[in-house]
């Protein structure tokens, strides 16, 4: 097995391009070294990205904020700035493992694991999030709901690695919030999630909105008839119900040891109600 | 701490909380566990495990494992001596497959390599043809007569002809008219259960270092709950005395019961006389959850007939319990204690054990009574709510005393269950408002605890200081309440007194660290070899002032002569007769060896409030409580903290832990992520009630409490989400998928 820390991305785009064996990234390393431990995969090549330029930073961009791909989840939690403006997708975030896994993960590493059941990735589509990605052919920007495809599984090309995720700036009256069941109260693994992003006008009408759901489908999924449910209420009784319906409406999960279809499917909906009702009253609106 | 026993003894040492001896190095991460034994030339063994839950094994080739550079042993089944005694002879095919591999887990073959990477390498290179077999993993499928068979001929002469050939034991306990005491009922309910296996999730895992020479000498260190047990059963595995093999525990990161079975032992020994080399094993956690010993699976049948007041009329239950895949006795515990709280007319149990596709049963703190108790409470909570009574006083309205013929047998001594009840009733937290979607709910729960045998050795050292030699693995603040107790008997300091758990060649043999027996049965051990010592030190003081061995006693420490009468001298200190101890008559020991008998029995009542979320299923516990007669709490630390353990455990296997297996008959959650034992974050403090009714068996009065705990938590939580969703689950874990689908209608 062979280590590189190389020095850009990409000298990492070329040495994960030229390899011919199976290859991992390393970022945190909280899923790739708990997959070594346990002999899931014997990689011939693994590049350890921390070593490229900005890869830890958090950077204002255009009045959103950009944010390195190896950087983890405490030092989002501790951008006060980032926090205030995407409450939703730091709190998903810092969901990841324990505090000692905080201290190494990150959201992109959380997006190319490719589980479906991912906490930082419904609120990183809920966010219009952009990823940059390096690749042997150069760079390119691409939204982030097109990178998963299948569980473990994601759009990119051999070569290529996401670099920065983009939070593009909100607009006023706008928030976000993301909530996940477990049966524990940390150190869990989502059975089924929401993340809601939305924006109120000056009469607490929503008037645009992007809804994510995780851990109900082979990959996380925007769904745009839960945003079409809300879209142009006030979130009243019957806006809700809409949402939980189609929120449910949309879920295609599976029978496992964390949970029923039945289960996911009702409580999916209702994690979407709920995180909507979050962000709504962070955008300013009332309950 | 609440006093209301009536222990007539002012103790000086017994009752306070100083800090315990190992505590710094645990702190400090010095301490050595399992895994932290290490020795020259040492090789890295690794074990290969069936991925069926039942087959044939037709064939393995370790030829090109043993080719490989870096292997320096392999060994398989045929390694070990085959065992005649039916009870060693399953020890010793679960620990290494011989014919059959019985579940997926099961031990196949093991190699010893220079690292583990060789070692990994090479289990790849081992090929097993298996032929694969029907398997069974459900206890009730089991039971069915066309259940595939795990182990034919495993039946006794106890179980009923025509039963599936999977029942292996059956037994039967009770009292009375059962017919007459229904037909006085005013209401009786049946209902059906289920409890999941559990493991007993340390977070240590099984990890051993063993040496073994070409001339037969050998070495293990390991954690265990029992190194004498390791002995007894690695030597006739390797066909060796006992003298021979030397143990030595180590620290141990928890047990609960599933450190009493031996499992790397004799394989690491096997690959070390084959190697030359000492070799390490250390389980891993997937190791840990499918070939370590979870609890019994459970499906129960429970009947209890109720006079409107609240009396018990009569009470029946059937308890279909599965130890895996080899005969297991869990049951009869299961049995005895189901109704053993209660003082009734009319009782019986009935119990049957299963064989299954699973991994062979271990024992987990007061193993069997948990579930019998969780059935029968739940319908005691039923038939209060369906009558309007209080479950506190109908639970004290029936409350078995002293002088109570228990639903097992033998007739109560002083017991502590009325005294128990009455503090639960009086508590704050029994009277404190819920809110909506809440509920409260309690069961009490009993444990027989056991005595067992003990070999204690104690010297007095010239400076004064006194060490204790001991051969039970402390798991539980032991070694600080051993030397409580023989600074209480001997009238000195606890900091003169270091205790330490010595190895197998250095004491008798001593039963397991299980049973809750240790601080009653190795203190009873202690205070009597301190007696020993007394003794010979009086004799002493007797010799130095020329009077009578027997005008000498001992008051406060120190050697003083009995009365008037026996001479005028001042007090000799135990300091002062082991400072000349080597001029006097050489050095100053005292002993005991016994099969300590008179272990007081030991109840608790659990108070528990919970919350269901009902979009959700999910339960969250707000408040909780244990009540528990410790008979007399030599270290009250260590007391409450086996209080809250026990509840914290039985928290989890209500609501959340559970082996799951595929139709494939795979463990499907072997691992700490899906296998969900509650952490932190997800409990209230665990607030505790120590009663001191003292044990008649004890000079102290002490009782073992380490069991008890974990009995009632099941039934106080369900008992609690009965009342906050107003229906009853049956089924353990209530897992939120579970709550919400009950919720919604079925």
């Amino acid at each position: 097995m062979q280590y590189a820390k190389p020095k850009t991305a990409t000298e990492a785009a070329r040495l994960l391009g030229a390899e011919t064996g199976v290859t991992r990234v390393l970022a945190g390393g909280t899923d790739v070294m708990v997959q070594l431990k346990a002999g899931m995969v014997e990689p011939a090549l693994i590049v350890d990205i921390k070593g490229i330029p900005g890869i830890r930073s958090i950077t204002p961009e255009a009045g959103g904020f950009r944010i390195g791909a190896a950087v983890s989840g405490l030092e989002l939690g501790d951008h006060a700035a980032l926090c205030a403006m995407f409450p939703g997708v730091t709190e998903a975030a810092q969901l990841i493992g324990s505090k000692q896994v905080q201290g190494r993960c990150s959201m992109v590493g959380n997006l190319c694991n490719g589980s479906p059941a991912a906490d930082a990735v419904p609120a990183l589509f809920a966010a219009n999030a952009v990823v940059r990605i390096e690749g042997p052919n150069g760079s390119r920007d691409a939204a982030v709901e097109t990178i998963p495809t299948a569980p473990g599984r994601t759009s990119l090309a051999k070569g290529e690695i996401i670099t920065s995720v983009l939070l593009p700036a909100p607009v006023p009256h706008s928030a976000d919030a993301y909530l996940r069941f477990i049966p524990r109260t940390e150190m869990d693994i989502a059975v089924a999630s929401a993340g809601v992003s939305l924006t109120i006008d000056a009469s607490g009408t929503i008037t645009a909105a992007r809804v994510a759901l995780g851990a109900v489908a082979p990959t996380v999924m925007l769904v745009d008839a839960c945003a079409a449910a809300i879209i142009g209420t006030k979130l009243d009784a019957a806006a809700q119900a809409a949402l939980e319906q189609a929120a449910s409406a949309a879920c295609k999960p599976i029978d496992d040891k964390r949970g029923t279809i039945e289960f996911r499917t009702k409580v999916a909906g209702v994690l979407a109600r709920r995180a909507a009702l979050i962000a709504y009253e962070r955008a300013g609106g009332r309950k | 701490m609440m006093d209301t026993g009536v222990s007539k003894r002012k103790f000086k040492q017994v009752g306070t909380r100083p800090a315990r001896p190992d505590g710094v190095d645990k702190v400090k991460g010095r301490a050595m566990y399992g895994a932290d034994m290490t020795a020259p030339g040492m090789l890295t063994g690794r074990i290969l495990r069936s991925p069926h839950a039942h087959a044939e094994i037709v064939s393995i080739d370790v030829s090109e494992a043993v080719a490989l550079t870096g292997v320096k042993a392999v060994v398989t089944g045929a390694d070990l001596v085959a065992q005649d005694d039916i009870a060693m002879r399953d020890i010793q095919i679960n620990v290494l497959a011989t014919d059959k591999v019985l579940y997926d887990g099961h031990a196949v073959a093991a190699v010893a390599a220079v690292n583990a990477d060789v070692a990994r390498a090479a289990l790849k290179l081992i090929k097993v043809t298996y032929r694969a077999l029907p398997h069974v993993t459900d206890v009730d499928a089991a039971m069915a007569p066309d259940a595939p068979v795990v182990q034919a001929g495993r039946s006794l002469e106890t179980v009923p002809a025509g039963m599936s050939a999977n029942v292996t034991n059956q037994c039967e306990f009770g009292h009375g008219n059962l017919d007459a005491g229904f037909a006085r009922a005013d209401l009786v309910i049946e209902r059906s259960f289920t409890t999941a296996a559990t493991h007993q999730g340390y977070i240590e895992p099984h990890a051993c270092l063993a040496s073994m020479t070409s001339d037969g000498k050998a070495e293990v260190w390991c954690c265990t709950q029992g190194h004498f047990n390791v002995r007894s059963i690695c030597a006739p595995l390797l066909g060796i005395e006992a003298s021979q093999l030397r143990v030595t525990a180590s620290e141990i990161g928890g047990g609960f019961g599933g450190k009493t079975a031996v499992f790397i032992e004799p394989v690491a020994l096997a690959l070390s006389r084959k190697s030359g080399r000492p070799v390490k094993i250390v389980m891993t956690r997937d190791e840990v959850f499918k070939a370590t010993g979870p609890t019994v699976a459970t499906s129960m049948d429970v009947k209890i007939g109720m006079t409107k007041d609240g009396r018990i009329t009569a009470g029946d239950a059937t308890l279909r319990y599965s130890g895996g895949a080899f005969p297991c006795g869990t049951v009869e515990m299961g049995a005895q204690s189901a109704f053993a709280a209660y003082d009734l007319e009319a009782v019986r149990t009935l119990g049957w054990n299963v064989l299954t596709n699973r991994p062979k049963e271990a024992a987990y703190r007061a193993p069997g009574a948990p579930q019998a108790i969780y059935a029968v409470e739940s319908v005691i909570d039923e038939l209060c709510q369906k009558l309007n009574l209080d479950p506190l006083d109908v639970r004290i309205k029936n409350a078995a005393t002293k002088g109570t013929l228990s639903s097992y047998g033998p007739t109560f001594d002083d017991i502590g269950l009325m005294a128990t009840l009455e503090a639960a009733k009086n508590h704050p937290h029994y009277s404190a408002p819920l809110g909506k979607n809440q509920g409260r709910g309690l069961s009490a729960g009993f444990w027989f605890n056991f005595g067992g045998n003990t070999s204690v050795s104690l010297t007095v050292n010239t400076d004064g200081t006194v060490s204790v030699s001991e051969g039970n693995p402390d798991i539980g603040g032991s070694r600080a309440s051993i030397s409580l107790m023989a600074a209480e008997e001997l009238g000195i300091g606890y900091d003169k007194v270091r205790t330490i758990i010595a190895d197998t060649a250095s004491l008798g043999h001593n039963d397991n660290t299980d049973g809750s027996r240790v601080t009653f049965a190795v203190g009873l051990a202690t205070i009597h070899a301190a007696r020993d010592v007394i003794k010979k030190m009086c004799g002493r003081a007797a010799r130095m002032w020329d009077i009578d061995e027997d005008a000498v006693t001992w008051v406060d420490g120190a050697a003083v002569p009995a009365g008037d009468n026996a001479g005028k001298f001042p007090p000799m200190t135990l300091a002062e007769i082991a400072a000349t101890s080597l001029q006097t008559g050489g050095p100053l020991a005292g002993h005991h060896e016994f099969t300590a008998d008179g272990a007081g029995v030991s109840f608790g009542v659990h108070l528990c409030d919970i919350e269901v979320d009902p979009e959700t299923g999910h339960t969250s516990v707000l408040r909780y409580t244990v009540f528990q007669d410790a008979g007399k709490a030599v270290h009250p630390d260590y007391v409450e903290g086996q209080m809250q353990g026990g509840a914290v455990q039985g928290i989890g296997w209500a609501l959340n832990e559970e082996y799951i297996y595929g139709r494939d008959g795979r463990l499907q959650n072997a691992g700490f992520l899906d296998y969900r034992i509650p952490v932190a974050s997800d409990l209230p403090k665990i607030d505790t009630v120590i009663l001191e009714i003292p044990n008649p068996g004890h000079p102290y009065g002490v009782r073992g409490v380490g069991e008890t705990p974990i009995v009632p938590p099941l039934a106080a939580v369900s008992n609690a989400v009965a009342r906050a969703i107003g229906m009853r689950m049956t089924s353990l874990p209530m897992s939120p998928p579970r709550i919400l689908k009950a919720l919604s209608g079925g």
